[in-house]
């Protein structure tokens, strides 16, 4: 069922000056980030999946159907896949309803009635905001009207896993948060695993369950968001290091618009972006926000100060007179840059009780 | 001024040829200007050369390769012949073929660029979208080369009524089978019936203008519906 599914990757392909060679099983179910830097070969991969590309060698099983092996190659229209492609493409020669059409003529009738999960086209094009769009043609819709279409027109296929690649990456920043609410939207209304290609912390952070990582057509390192974050990423898009904290909305407070979290081992406030009571939450804080102090300073305009026990102190590449201190507030890591001048004057050191401050401004609810 | 009987009989017969020659290098023109344009085939290049050399040969090569080759020893001739058909200079089918080779490329070129001009983008799109190979030329490649395929076929078209000199060397000027329009000029000026060239002349031109101001036109009109969005 697709619940359990799983997708057994075995890819190897070679071409001048790149080479990518990737064993992995990718969870059926969420939504499966492939993250890492441009040339890292995860759209290849992505491709691959889609049956675009032709690996060399290895094999694709999805869900216990062979795709790819030594025998079988399954071409990209005989794959029950959704494809959403980096720059919207939407086919120039019909509107915005005759592309959406375009998939619903063609999508299987039968392969659904086991996993129960039919999407209709009124369901769609609500679910995507579409419903204006439809008499227009794609040389009249802005970036993200026409990735919302491409969107919408690999919904209506019926696939069983979609696959997007970098779908943000030719939008202004207006169209970005756009469409990755609608990209949540999808992943709480429809229960298709996606696959995300993409080189953004911030929407790792955002959208992902499990991160594939991949390096030089390698894979990295692969996990759930918040291991993987804390032990290979931790750095934000802007290339600073930062730490991932999951929490719950426990409270809110209209008057000042603050709203409070909380995490594994305490909580936090931070400016309240209309947020629900309970609802889950990943929040991004910038190491160079947080400050430490070995006594508790309750004057100061910082709202955050929480008790925290130093894990270890490590150096800052590029940045010699800086450091990075990781420490734990219960189970959660965080981390604060300081400069090697406070570590000495503070005499930090490993296993030292202290206090961390965080302005709650600068917590990012990514 | 009017058109004589057997003025008429030759423009029917070149509108006749034109057609024919059009249907089938629009059929097989399709598959190699596709093939040309997808290709990475390192002996594309000689492909491409074959099909522009009726660009730069003067027709009377063409026409005397063309009369070797389908005589009765000729490499063609002696297929022909060998299948029964008889051998094919100074027939319809001969003038036929002659000018399938001579038109090519005005078929294959703008159908390359068009090809070329779609891209593999929108073809992995149907593809993602279960369009099998097929299906994905009938409703995403033939709609979009669309101007391609008009331009070809016009080009096409035009440049058959157009041909004297192949004609001229394989054809000869039987009345009916091979005497089309440009011949039937040539024969009113050899024998001094200058009126009658004037008139047959006259209708080429028209035609010529017609249809040139025609594939213009309706380009122009394309272009500006395009960046007018």
């Amino acid at each position: 069922m697709l619940m359990n599914s799983k997708i057994y990757t075995h890819i190897e392909l070679s071409y001048e000056g790149f080479s990518l060679d990737v064993k992995c099983d990718i969870n059926g179910s969420g939504v499966t980030v492939i993250f890492g830097r441009s040339g890292s070969g995860k759209t290849t991969l992505l491709r691959c999946l889609a049956g675009l590309e032709k690996p060399d060698r290895g094999r694709l099983t999805v869900n216990g159907n062979d795709w790819f092996n030594d025998k079988v190659f399954v071409p990209p229209h005989r794959r029950p896949i959704g494809y959403v492609f980096q720059e919207a493409s939407l086919f120039p020669h019909l509107d915005v309803k005759g592309n959406l059409q375009f998939a619903q003529r063609r999508a299987p009738r039968d392969s659904h009635s086991t996993e129960g999960i039919i999407l209709s086209f009124d369901e769609v094009v609500r679910l995507c905001g579409v419903e204006k769009l439809l008499p227009r043609r794609a040389q009249q819709l802005s970036g993200g009207e026409r990735q919302r279409v491409a969107i919408a027109r690999a919904l209506l296929i019926q696939p069983k896993v979609l696959l997007m690649d970098e779908p943000l990456a030719s939008l202004d920043e207006l169209g970005k948060r756009d469409l990755l609410s609608l990209i949540e939207r999808l992943k709480r209304e429809v229960k298709i695993p996606i696959l995300y290609v993409t080189h953004s912390v911030n929407e790792v952070v955002r959208i992902a369950d499990d991160v594939l990582v991949l390096d030089h057509g390698r894979v990295k390192t692969q996990g759930n968001v918040e291991t993987v974050f804390n032990q290979e990423l931790f750095c934000l898009d802007d290339g600073n290091p930062g730490s991932l904290v999951e929490a719950v909305v426990s409270g809110k407070d209209s008057e000042w618009h603050i709203a409070n979290v909380t995490f594994s081992g305490g909580s936090l406030s931070l400016r309240d972006s209309g947020f629900e009571l309970g609802q889950d939450l990943r929040i991004l804080i910038p190491a160079k926000d947080v400050s430490i102090t070995l006594a508790r300073h309750d004057d100061s305009s910082i709202l955050n100060i929480l008790p925290a026990t130093i894990i270890s102190i490590v150096d800052l590449d590029g940045a010699p007179d800086a450091a990075l201190v990781q420490l734990s507030v219960g189970e959660t890591l965080f981390r604060a840059q300081v400069t090697q001048r406070s570590v000495a004057h503070l005499a930090l050191s490993e296993g030292k009780f202290v206090w961390i401050q965080i302005k709650a401004m600068s917590i990012l609810n990514s | 001024m009017s058109l004589s009987e057997s003025d008429l009989q030759a423009i029917l017969l070149t509108l006749h040829l034109a057609g024919t020659v059009t249907l089938i290098l629009l059929l097989i023109g399709t598959p190699i200007a596709w093939w040309l344009a997808h290709t990475r085939a390192s002996w594309k290049i000689l492909v491409n050369v074959v099909v522009a050399m009726p660009l730069v040969l003067p027709p009377s090569v063409i026409g005397f390769y063309f009369l070797m080759a389908m005589g009765p020893n000729g490499p063609i001739g002696s297929v022909t012949s060998g299948l029964g058909l008889g051998v094919l200079p100074f027939t319809f089918w001969g003038l036929v073929f002659a000018s399938c080779i001579y038109s090519l490329p005005f078929v294959v070129q703008p159908l390359q660029n068009a090809f070329t001009l779609i891209g593999d983008r929108p073809i992995e799109m149907a593809a993602t979208l279960r369009s099998g190979p097929w299906d994905r030329f009938i409703h995403v490649v033939i709609p979009l080369a669309k101007p391609g395929f008009i331009t070809a076929g016009v080009l096409g078209f035009a440049h058959t009524v157009g041909e004297f000199g192949v004609v001229l060397m394989i054809g000869g000027n039987i009345p009916g089978e091979t005497k089309v329009a440009s011949i039937q000029i040539y024969d009113h000026v050899e024998s001094m019936q200058y009126t009658q060239a004037h008139t047959l002349s006259a209708v080429m031109l028209g035609f010529a203008f017609s249809v040139l101001f025609f594939v213009y036109y309706w380009q122009r009109k394309k272009t500006t519906l395009v960046s007018g969005l």
